[in-house]
């Protein structure tokens, strides 16, 4: 009975880890796709021969929400895995970049809409990403080197209420600055480019934030896994002590976690106003909770995990909104939480240990 | 009587005697203080500084409030070491039980004292809701549980407008009934109000002190110094950190109640994440873990907002700066309202205290100690799951 | 002479790494029992299964006979469990009232099912005997949690000293009582006679411990101040707060002088002998585990090399090698 229960390593599969990957995105896609079109069957006053066009069209929205999230969500779970720490002011980091992309581009460029000309488009967009991501790195490695590295060996206490203190500020400054309510941000991605599609249209904006987000976390993964700098963040998050000791400036290696981090929600930030058209101060308050959701029900800790939570995350809201229950999409996602929390709190992808302790 | 007794040095002198004897007589001592702080409140505002005796006696009344939600708020953070950054949401759940049972919207009208207790409860029990199943979690998934229930409730409240009148809230409570001695609680006469919050926070502070010196209280700071330790000492970690949470949670729903009763309104925007904040930064600033210096802390920062950040409308007017523009952002002071930038000033006082001086303006004593412990001699609290010895040891 | 702890085929894996395997192990009531065994043995991680930190792999803890600590089974199931009773009434209350049932029916209905959710919660979250002995019928076993093992009788000391770093000594012994006092919240709140004459009788018996651990003239001084010799003995008065049976030591002398290590090696002598404890220690000092233990074994790797009285296991060769190394090394 006792030598049984220990476990044999499980045999792998023939299919190598990228495939695998991309046969489960699509197969979660297919599956999402059919049960939207079933919901929608459902629905009152839904002409029935729309619903499959219409669930194929919400779909690639909810893949653009979810990659918004994701993006967000890297952030979290990367500063999480490294120190442990659940950093609140990173929603308000990103809300930072979605001002900034405002800036910029209203600002700046004077944009008020869509921009027809695809090179200049691209150069704007280009420009956006460049100027908002290392500047909410920036910001985001400013506030670990004030605020949390004084804290590194203290209680956790301490630094979880400064997070909530930064983040409290970052919001009120915006608020100072740019007052209360809706500012409108210059959707300068044309949102008249959609592809008809059988009484229902596609739009092109949700396909590009999504490959955008896609490309990005392609890139943070390979730089994650096969850099030095990507290595030496791997082992702190294993071990800071033993990484320290074979030589891993902690220091940088926190603060490049930031970066990263930063960089990311700034990313976010720029398709956020792209995508939604406004911005305002209290953005990163509902959207970081939403991304952390997304880290926790993903693994926190784990970056795959976030991307992945980030996606169910989108989906979900997706699917409240496309049934017209948008206002409760707050309430499932806490819902969601809680019950991640209550049977796995280590979350999908997650590691089940050391919960007992 | 006291756990604190003992930790007098042993030197004499008529201050550590003083300290002694009102520790061992904790109760005893709390009523003659908050008797003599309640007769400095009703005598000060008949002196007409800055507002009229009226305007004093309410802010002192909302003062209460809130010194009742930071005595609560610090059970869970300041003793049993919790992050809680959703307490607004069972004031939310206190002041809403209140309007149903006093007000035209649920043709109710039952007596305001027994409501203050089921008020309590019933926050009580939202409280033990959300804490059975994340309190066996570590710490900070709490911290983003109770962030997330913050944020959730007043968006259930503002949804269910068939039940809550949603954004305009339900109106026209009743006030409490007339009470012997004070007389009626009218709008024009906030005195009654004041009365009854200070009675409330004085039988409040009798009552969580003497939690705080019982083996709960104990528990509580056992674990919030460590939880391992206190598990292997005997601790149900989970149940007594689910008191600590349930009992924040009555309080602050206790004060829901008397804070309805008073606005005769409950209206969702009442209960934002602000409340939470500002609730947090008073138990900082104050001192975590010591239960008066978290109610003067409270106090302190609620007369500041409520009467001296008024003022500064007026001062900035007089300044007359010219607007300006940034981008597309167009600058104005005057036509800002600076108590709204309020909370601009407790994140910074909230920062600025972790960092420099994280035991708050009054500190408890164990606290003092433990946050200052770092810079005297880095203790390594290993993981005891670490194998083998250690180093170095006589093997023979 | 019975049993009071039986160790059956403890294994523990992290991850790749085997930390115990496979160990049998038993102390008999009375004894003072060793665990020796070079760095990285495998002792400490032993220890804290038996102490309810760790479920092992494989394996089980029996104390006083009961089976108290073994991998846990269909530890899903139990957040289930407290859902479906919930659901039940929700889903009752749905049916009412879709079958055209009052307001009142239905407000009752909403009422009960969280008032269900809540005690199942709660339940479950407390976990009483009772619970567990309920959990049992439907397959679920999940070990004691420390504290559990404590309320059975076991005490412990840790190798890197736990203490409350800043309560006072006092308060360190008093929250080793906790679970032997009975006062609730509810006698806190109202400070009745009952919860005033408990703690004025803990606040005794502290001091007759810190007697014993000779700290009585230190019981005000805040634990961290305290000299690194008094922290070890104000850790084991703490341990013996809860009237163990059985009292875990590990290696209580580590880091202290001759003198001290003397002077403990007597306490723990005394604790025997006055208390009637049985004991299981954790020790590199030799001199200590010699002079005191009754029986003495031996882990390497994880696994249990050698048992016996002390001087079976000085003389045994594989005990040599272990912490020699082998000749060619």
């Amino acid at each position: 009975m006792i030598a049984s229960s220990v476990t044999t390593p499980r045999t792998r599969s023939g299919l190598n880890r990228s495939a695998r990957i991309i046969g489960f995105a699509v197969g979660a896609i297919v599956v999402y796709v059919v049960l939207l079109w079933l919901a929608l069957q459902v629905v009152d006053g839904f002409a029935p021969e729309r619903a499959l066009p219409v669930a194929i069209q919400q779909t690639i929205n909810a893949l653009s929400i979810g990659a918004i999230y994701a993006l967000i969500a890297l952030g979290y779970t990367m500063v999480y895995g490294i120190i442990e720490l659940i950093n609140f002011a990173h929603g308000d980091v990103f809300m930072i970049g979605a001002f900034l992309a405002v800036v910029l581009t209203g600002g700046i460029f004077g944009q008020t809409g869509g921009v027809k000309d695809v090179p200049f488009l691209a150069l704007l967009l280009l420009v956006a990403l460049l100027f908002v991501m290392p500047l909410t790195g920036g910001l985001n490695v400013f506030i670990e080197r004030v605020f949390y590295r004084p804290f590194r060996h203290a209680s956790r206490l301490a630094p979880l209420i400064t997070a909530v203190g930064v983040s409290f500020i970052l919001q009120n400054l915006a608020l100072l600055v740019a007052g209360s309510g809706d500012r409108a941000a210059p959707q300068i991605f044309p949102l008249d480019w959609q592809i008809p599609f059988g009484g229902a249209e596609i739009s092109v904006l949700s396909i590009f934030i999504f490959a955008l987000a896609l490309v990005l976390m392609l890139l943070l993964q390979t730089f994650v896994n096969r850099t030095r700098l990507g290595r030496a963040m791997r082992a702190t998050a294993q071990d800071q002590q033993a990484a320290s000791l074979m030589g891993v400036d902690l220091n940088q290696t926190i603060a490049l976690t930031f970066l990263l981090g930063g960089a990311l929600a700034g990313a976010a930030g720029v398709v956020w106003g792209l995508r939604f058209g406004f911005v305002r101060q209290d953005l990163g308050f509902n959207a970081g909770l939403k991304a952390f959701t997304s880290a926790v029900l993903g693994g926190i800790g784990n970056i795959s995990g976030a991307v992945l939570g980030g996606f169910i995350i989108g989906f979900i809201e997706n699917f409240a909104s496309s049934l017209g229950f948008s206002r409760w999409s707050e309430f499932l996602v806490f819902m969601v939480l809680t019950l991640v929390l209550i049977f796995r709190p280590t979350g999908i992808l997650g590691q089940q240990l050391g919960d007992r302790a | 009587m006291s756990a604190a007794l003992g930790r007098l040095r042993m030197d004499g002198g008529w201050r550590d005697r003083l300290v002694r004897a009102s520790e061992a007589h904790r109760s005893i001592t709390i009523l003659v203080v908050m008797s003599l702080v309640s007769s400095l409140l009703v005598v000060f505002p008949n002196f007409n500084v800055l507002q009229g005796p009226s305007g004093w006696y309410d802010a002192f009344a909302n003062a209460g409030v809130f010194v009742l939600l930071a005595m609560g708020l610090n059970v869970v953070v300041g003793l049993a070491g919790l992050l809680d950054l959703g307490y607004a949401a069972f004031f939310a759940i206190g002041s809403y039980a209140y309007a149903y049972s006093n007000s035209p919207f649920s043709g109710l009208d039952l007596p305001f004292i027994p409501m203050l207790v089921i008020g309590a409860g019933i926050a009580a029990l939202f409280g033990i809701a959300l804490g059975a199943p994340t309190l066996r979690l570590r710490g900070d998934y709490l911290a983003i549980m109770t962030l997330g229930f913050g944020e959730i409730v007043p968006i259930v409240f503002l949804n269910l407008d068939k039940w809550t009148e949603g954004t305009n809230g339900i109106g026209g409570l009743y006030r409490p009934e007339a009470l012997p001695i004070l007389g009626e609680f009218t709008p024009i006469s906030p005195f009654p109000y004041m009365i009854v919050s200070l009675i409330v926070v004085t039988l409040a502070m009798i009552l969580l002190y003497r939690l705080h010196d019982s083996r709960i209280g104990r528990a509580w700071m056992a674990i919030r110094e460590d939880e391992l330790a206190a598990a292997a000492n005997g601790i149900n970690t989970v149940v007594t950190k689910l008191l600590a949470f349930a009992l924040g949670a009555t309080t602050s729903g206790f004060a829901g109640v008397f804070n309805a009763s008073k606005l005769t309104i409950v209206s969702p925007d009442q209960f934002l994440f602000t409340v939470s904040f500002t609730v947090l930064a008073m138990v900082i600033i104050g001192g975590m873990g010591n239960i008066w210096g978290v109610a003067a802390g409270a106090f302190i920062v609620y007369m500041i907002q409520a009467v001296f950040l008024k003022q500064i409308n007026t001062v900035v007017e007089n300044l007359g700066l010219p607007a300006f523009d940034l981008g597309p952002i167009h600058v104005d002071l005057l036509q800002i309202n600076f108590l709204n930038y309020q909370f601009l000033l407790y994140g910074f006082a909230l920062v600025l205290m972790m960092l420099y001086r994280p035991e708050g303006l009054f500190p408890s004593r164990e606290r003092r100690a433990e946050l200052h412990a770092d810079e005297e001699a880095g203790e390594g609290a290993e993981v005891v799951g670490a194998m083998g010895g250690v180093p170095g040891e006589n093997v023979e | 002479m019975t049993d009071v702890l039986h160790a059956v085929n403890v294994t523990k894996r992290f991850g790749g790494l085997l930390a115990v395997h496979d160990v049998e192990f038993t102390i008999p009531e009375g004894a003072i029992v060793s665990l020796i065994g070079p760095n990285g043995a495998g002792k400490t991680t032993f220890f804290n299964i038996i102490a309810g930190i760790y479920d092992p792999t494989a394996g089980e803890i029996r104390f006083r006979g009961k089976r108290m600590i073994a991998r846990s089974r269909r530890a899903w199931l139990e957040p289930l469990l407290w859902v479906v009773p919930a659901l039940a009434v929700a889903l009752t209350t749905v049916l009412v009232g879709e079958a055209g049932a009052s307001d009142i029916v239905i407000a009752l209905g909403i009422f009960f099912t969280v008032i269900a959710l809540m005690i199942v919660m709660v339940v479950g979250v407390a976990r009483p005997p009772a619970y567990a002995d309920f959990l049992t019928r439907f397959g679920v076993f999940r070990s004691a949690r420390p504290n559990d093992m404590v309320v059975a009788g076991l005490g412990r000391t840790f190798q890197n000293i736990r203490l409350f770093a800043n309560m006072s000594a006092l308060d360190n012994v008093l929250v080793g009582m906790h679970s032997r006092l009975k006062a609730t919240w509810l006698d806190a709140l109202l400070s009745t006679p009952r919860d005033r004459r408990e703690e004025a009788e803990a606040r005794a018996r502290a001091m007759q411990l810190l007697d014993l651990a000779g700290l009585r003239k230190r019981a005000h001084e805040t634990a961290k101040n305290l000299p690194y010799g008094d922290q070890r003995r104000l850790e084991i008065a703490r341990a013996l707060a809860s009237n163990p049976v059985l009292l875990l030591l590990d290696e209580p002398t580590a880091g202290m002088n001759p003198r001290e290590t003397a002077d403990l090696t007597k306490l723990i002598g005394r604790l025997r002998t006055e208390l009637g404890l049985t004991i299981l220690l954790i020790e590199h000092d030799m001199r200590v585990v010699m002079g005191i233990s009754d029986r003495v074994t031996v882990l390497d790797h994880g696994e249990r090399i050698a048992e016996g009285t002390p001087d079976e296991v000085r003389r045994d060769p594989k005990v040599i090698e272990a912490y020699l190394g082998t000749p060619a090394a």
